[in-house]
């Protein structure tokens, strides 16, 4: 369902700080697959991330989803399919706006944003019934602004709107990194539960390596720009932290929380 | 003193719908918009050239008002499509609305004379209980009032919730599958039309055109947007475009008692300056405490 073929990417080209990250890089990922993905910092995972996304043009190479060429489609126009949680807390939500409002946003995603009322208030039940499975209580703060929740309902709240709409492809981006561990758990088991329910294709930037490990069905680690190892199956769930550690003992990954 | 506080009021209303537009662009889009230095004249200016051509003076605000419009959508184009920095793009739209607003009347200075009909006229000197003698702040009141509350409304649609994500976190309108340049192009749009809105009142209100008379619009409308939300921010039940309409007449009457005190027109944009340090340190005092408790 998403393909990437041939893609080039240089940072800083012709200077002295000229990065070759990425030269014939090739990736496809099937229908259902919860695919994680491990590596150092600089191997390019979020930048695999951002390519998909849209928010970083490749040199070359093509980019497909669902069998269509989405190369030169803007980040705007490829968010109808695909939806994206970040590092960063603060970038899923509108702080300014209450939980209700954040979560009307979401629910018109694909829709048009015109002079009709933006509160959905026949949906308002639903809202509850999704922040409910959160047990943040979250469900009787609907009034509540985005900017006053903590990290991890913020995170949460964000999860929740991102797979609102059911998009083809869920990119999460290291989502779990800024928060603190018994948060990260939560929000990482509500991953798991939503791409399970709503059965997404999602790719999961971690350098968390138990999650890599514990949670999804395919398995890549990353090293400068090309893909050292790609398990599924059976050959994944017989590997440990300890040989993931292995494969990669001179690159520093933090493990686990 | 009943006319000097009735004066600051009327001042208050009138430059209210401008601190209005400086609300949008400076508190939802988080965009220092200069080119409202320019679109307040333009407002005037195309008044001025409408009334002088036999136009309905209630015509003629709408007239402004897309005149406004057109000038935010331009600075927001620079920006957006152009890659040029906020502050730039405004400066840019405002140098050159000068030469247009010098155009369209065609001259630095016009007067409207006493007789002309203005938006105020429709109150007329026979009405009973001396109505007529409050016209200039009943119409002002009447029209800040309609603007505020269609901005609340707009504010509350799915169009206005879009604007609302757009300064305060761009991402998410991606996210939404919208352009965020655009949503910022047609807030920039909508806050001049709202600036040049208030200009073509006060020109009806004052008679007189200025092409010079823009100098400073930004800040004061700064200063009224800060107070509002800083001042009225925290009470119940008042909406925040409530509180810029209060700001703005507070800000108006701090300029009347600086006058009062002995300071002449001369020094009135040094004690503007001043207020605006003073109203920025505070608000940011304030901002501080907020972000401890969080």
């Amino acid at each position: 369902m998403l393909k990437l073929s041939g893609i080039y990417k240089t940072f800083n080209k012709s200077t002295v700080d000229e990065k070759v990250l990425f030269s014939g890089f090739d990736l496809s990922i099937n229908k259902g697959e919860f695919v994680a993905v491990v590596g150092s910092n600089g191997s390019g995972k979020t930048t695999i991330l951002n390519i998909i996304s849209g928010d970083i043009a490749p040199d070359s190479g093509k980019i497909e989803l669902n069998g269509e060429d989405i190369t030169d489609k803007k980040n705007f126009v490829r968010a109808a399919n695909i939806a994206r949680v970040f590092q960063d807390p603060a970038a899923g939500t509108s702080p300014s706006m209450t939980i209700f409002e954040n979560l009307s946003i979401a629910d018109n995603k694909g829709g048009r944003f015109d002079l009709r009322r933006g509160l959905n208030y026949k949906r308002k039940d639903h809202y509850r019934e999704l922040l409910s499975v959160l047990g943040m209580g979250l469900e009787d703060r609907l009034g509540t602004r985005a900017g006053a929740l903590s990290g991890g309902q913020r995170q949460a709240l964000a999860l929740i709107m991102a797979t609102m709409a059911k998009p083809s492809l869920l990119l999460l981006d290291e989502h779990t990194a800024a928060l603190d561990p018994k948060s990260a758990d939560i929000v990482m088991n509500l991953t798991d539960k939503l791409i399970h329910e709503n059965s997404l294709t999602a790719i999961m930037v971690t350098h968390n390596l138990r999650y890599a490990v514990e949670y999804g069905t395919r398995s890549i680690m990353m090293h400068e720009g090309s893909i050292v190892l790609d398990v599924s199956g059976e050959k994944r769930n017989s590997l440990t932290i300890d040989d993931y550690l292995a494969k990669f003992n001179r690159i520093s990954i933090e493990c686990g929380n | 003193m009943v006319g000097i506080i009735a004066g600051i009021i009327q001042d208050g209303l009138i430059y209210g719908i401008m601190a209005l537009g400086v609300y949008i662009s400076l508190k939802i889009l988080d965009f220092p918009d200069l080119s409202v230095d320019g679109s307040f004249p333009l407002g005037m200016a195309v008044t001025t050239y409408c009334i002088l051509h036999g136009i309905q003076p209630y015509l003629c605000l709408i007239i402004a008002f897309a005149a406004g419009a057109a000038a935010g959508a331009v600075t927001g184009l620079l920006h957006v499509k152009l890659k040029i920095k906020d502050l730039l793009s405004g400066i840019i739209t405002m140098t050159a609305l000068y030469s247009i607003n010098y155009t369209i009347v065609g001259k630095p200075n016009e007067f409207l004379s006493v007789d002309t009909a203005t938006v105020f006229s429709v109150i007329p000197k026979n009405t009973p209980f001396g109505l007529y003698n409050y016209r200039y702040i009943i119409i002002s009141f009447i029209i800040a009032v309609i603007v505020k509350k269609l901005l609340d409304w707009y504010l509350k649609t799915k169009s206005g919730f879009l604007l609302r994500a757009a300064g305060d976190n761009a991402r998410l309108v991606v996210t939404t599958g919208k352009d965020p340049g655009k949503v910022k192009i047609l807030g920039l749009a909508l806050g001049n039309a709202l600036v040049a809105l208030s200009g073509a009142l006060n020109l009806q209100y004052t008679r007189s055109f200025n092409v010079s008379a823009g100098t400073g619009t930004l800040v004061m409308g700064l200063a009224a947007v800060i107070i509002g939300t800083s001042v009225f921010g925290k009470i119940k039940h008042l909406t925040l475009t409530s509180g810029v309409l209060l700001g703005m007449i507070i800000y108006k009457g701090c300029i009347s008692l600086a006058m009062l005190a002995g300071l002449e027109a001369k020094d009135t944009n040094m004690i503007v300056a001043v207020l605006f340090v003073i109203t920025l340190v505070i608000s940011r005092a304030k901002k501080k405490g907020g972000e401890q408790l969080c």
